[in-house]
């Protein structure tokens, strides 16, 4: 193969990458403040609202309940950030990348399949009835989800011949996957409003179940969960530029702005899809995964794989 | 780390498989037997791959190895719920007969 | 200087894990610990240069115990409370058994003359996996896939407690389904 498209930088970097992760997890947070006080009508702009809730938590007692499994429950509520922390190891910004794995593609799915683990086991930990049942739903919402997501993620690998993430954009050079593979972006998308809960897949922390997973968070371990489910969404959003969005490839700025500046995007238009689609029922969801994007998404990659045989 | 360290730790990872596939009632319980029982022939496959012959395809092995697991577990899972059904029996003593 | 570190550290929580499934107190302890045991033995893969295989190794199997938690659940019926939990038969003889055949297999790794390496890596493990599975090795891949498919049908033929004829009636005309707990779109 010819030169590597990453350079890997130290190790010493990845205090970095998880300031950079947390500063794109505090603007999602802001967005999405800011969009539900427009949306409620309240007084304040609602920007500074991550802010005051961080402050808020980190003041609030912990709760804890009769008979928890406390290893199993903290496990899984810290679970969430060190998730996002794994993923962006591969991501490479613009050029920089803290961990040139050849199966980079396979390494984010090994980690984003970490949900059904952590959010499970924080609503198994609790022993606690609704804290249980939107455990089970997020259960039910990964059966639909996760094997659409798997093949959405073959695609860009099958385009661009590697599992490699700097092999994946230096293959998008002359023209971005997301023009070509729009049914893969849009399961992969999916994909990661359902690991971080949010959204349409949101009934695992639903009202109707008095908080759901979260019901019996308090205090540190409510802001490592919910602080977890933005930087999900900030990782995940990171991860989608490499596969579909050009990585660092543009014009006039140097690589890793551009980077960043389509990671913000998506994140940005991530956050602001919560208050546009409705809540998909567990179950009803279960037919629309298995007979809608399976199959659309085995299409997208039976396309992509026609154009890869006859490019070469 | 040498191949025979790797081994015996795989050795190690197949006896206690081992040990709960014979010992416990539960039909679960046996199957996360079999589950160690399997992780250590995983880790001995690679082992003997990386330190005898890494030929470019002799992972394939290893996949087959992975196939075989995961077959082993829908099945047996299959099978326990059938069982769970039919019987209202999970403990392996009460599923010794071919008919009730 | 890493790497021998790294390869007992995981080395030590593969074993310990997996023997801390059988003696944990609760059913979904038991599930992960297994999980933490597979993800150890995954890495130790990594650390032996195979890196796809490493990878889909803990992939598969945190994705297996999570679902696998879920059965044991249902099966054993136990709550979050850890309880203690210990459901032997045969205990003695089976750790007699388990011992003598770690000392039988420990005897056979350290007495047996092990070949020379032949043979180096190829460069990019990946890429030769990949095209062993299509080119030499091709049958194993149409096997699978065959497998995989069999497997499914006849998981749930196995599971499933309704056939097409209890939901739809005898002439499979009757819609909505007849299903106790509804789903899906109600087609």
């Amino acid at each position: 193969m010819s030169e590597p498209a990453v350079t890997v930088v130290p190790g010493g970097w990845a205090p970095v990458a998880a300031g950079l992760l947390g500063l794109l997890a505090v603007t999602a947070a802001a967005l999405d403040g800011f969009l539900t006080a427009r949306a409620t009508g309240a007084g304040p702009s609602g920007l500074s609202q991550p802010f005051g809730e961080v402050a808020r938590l980190m003041r609030q007692r912990r709760r804890t309940t009769v008979a928890a499994d406390r290893l199993l429950w903290r496990t899984g509520g810290a679970g969430l950030l060190v998730m996002a922390l794994l993923i962006i190891v591969v991501v490479p910004l613009g050029e920089w990348t803290l961990f040139d794995l050849d199966v980079g593609v396979v390494w984010f799915n090994a980690m984003d399949v970490l949900a059904w683990a952590f959010v499970w086991l924080t609503g198994w930990g609790a022993n606690s009835a609704y804290s249980l049942v939107g455990g089970y739903r997020f259960l039910a919402h990964g059966l639909a989800y996760e094997l659409p997501l798997m093949f959405a993620l073959v695609a860009p690998a099958v385009g661009a011949s590697s599992l490699n993430p700097g092999a994946i954009v230096a293959a998008q050079r002359g023209l971005w996957f997301v023009v070509w593979m729009p049914v893969a972006f849009v399961v992969f998308c999916a994909g990661i409003l359902a690991i971080a809960v949010w959204g349409p897949f949101s009934p695992a922390l639903g009202v109707d179940v008095a908080g759901g997973v979260a019901a019996e968070l308090s205090g540190v371990d409510r802001l490592r969960f919910l602080g977890g489910r933005y930087a999900l969404l900030a990782a995940g959003a990171a991860f989608a530029v490499p596969m579909f969005l050009g990585g660092g490839n543009g014009p006039l700025l140097p690589g890793w702005s551009w980077a960043l500046v389509k990671t913000v995007v998506l994140l940005c238009g991530l956050v602001w899809l919560r208050r546009r689609l409705p809540a998909a029922r567990p179950d009803s969801f279960m037919e629309a995964g298995w007979l809608v994007l399976l199959p659309a998404a085995l299409l997208q990659d039976l396309v992509v794989a026609v154009v890869a045989a006859k490019r070469g | 780390m040498t191949l025979q360290t790797v081994l015996l730790v795989a050795a190690a990872l197949f006896s206690v498989g081992l040990y709960g596939a014979l010992s416990q009632q539960a039909v679960v319980m046996v199957m996360m037997g079999l589950e160690l029982m399997l992780n250590g022939l995983i880790l001995a496959a690679a082992a003997f791959w990386w330190f005898l012959a890494p030929d470019p395809s002799g992972q394939v092995l290893l996949l087959v190895i992975i196939v075989a697991m995961t077959v082993e577990m829908a099945m047996g899972f299959a099978v326990a719920t059938h069982l769970h059904r039919v019987r209202r029996a999970d403990l392996t003593d009460l599923a010794a007969d071919l008919s009730r | 200087m890493l790497l021998p570190v790294a390869f007992w550290v995981l080395a030590v929580v593969a074993v310990l894990a997996g023997a801390a499934v059988f003696m944990v107190d609760s059913m979904a302890r038991a599930s992960y610990s297994l999980a933490v045991s597979f993800v150890a033995v995954g890495l130790l893969v990594l650390l032996l240069r195979q890196h796809y295989v490493g990878v889909v190794t803990i992939l598969m199997m945190v994705m297996e115990m999570a679902v696998m938690a879920v059965y044991m659940v249902m099966f054993m019926g136990m709550n979050p409370a850890l309880m203690p939990m210990s459901m032997v038969h045969d205990n003695r003889h089976a750790l007699a058994v388990s011992i003598g055949v770690f000392v039988l297999l420990a005897a056979g790794v350290l007495l047996v003359p092990w070949p020379a390496r032949r043979g180096g890596p190829p460069v990019d493990v990946t890429a030769a996996l990949g095209d062993g599975l299509m080119g030499p090795k091709m049958l194993v891949m149409s096997a699978v896939g065959g497998v995989m498919a069999v497997t499914v049908v006849a998981g749930v033929v196995l599971a499933a407690h309704r056939t097409r004829y209890d939901r739809f009636g005898d002439d499979l005309r009757r819609r909505p389904a007849d299903d106790p707990q509804p789903g899906g779109v109600g087609r």
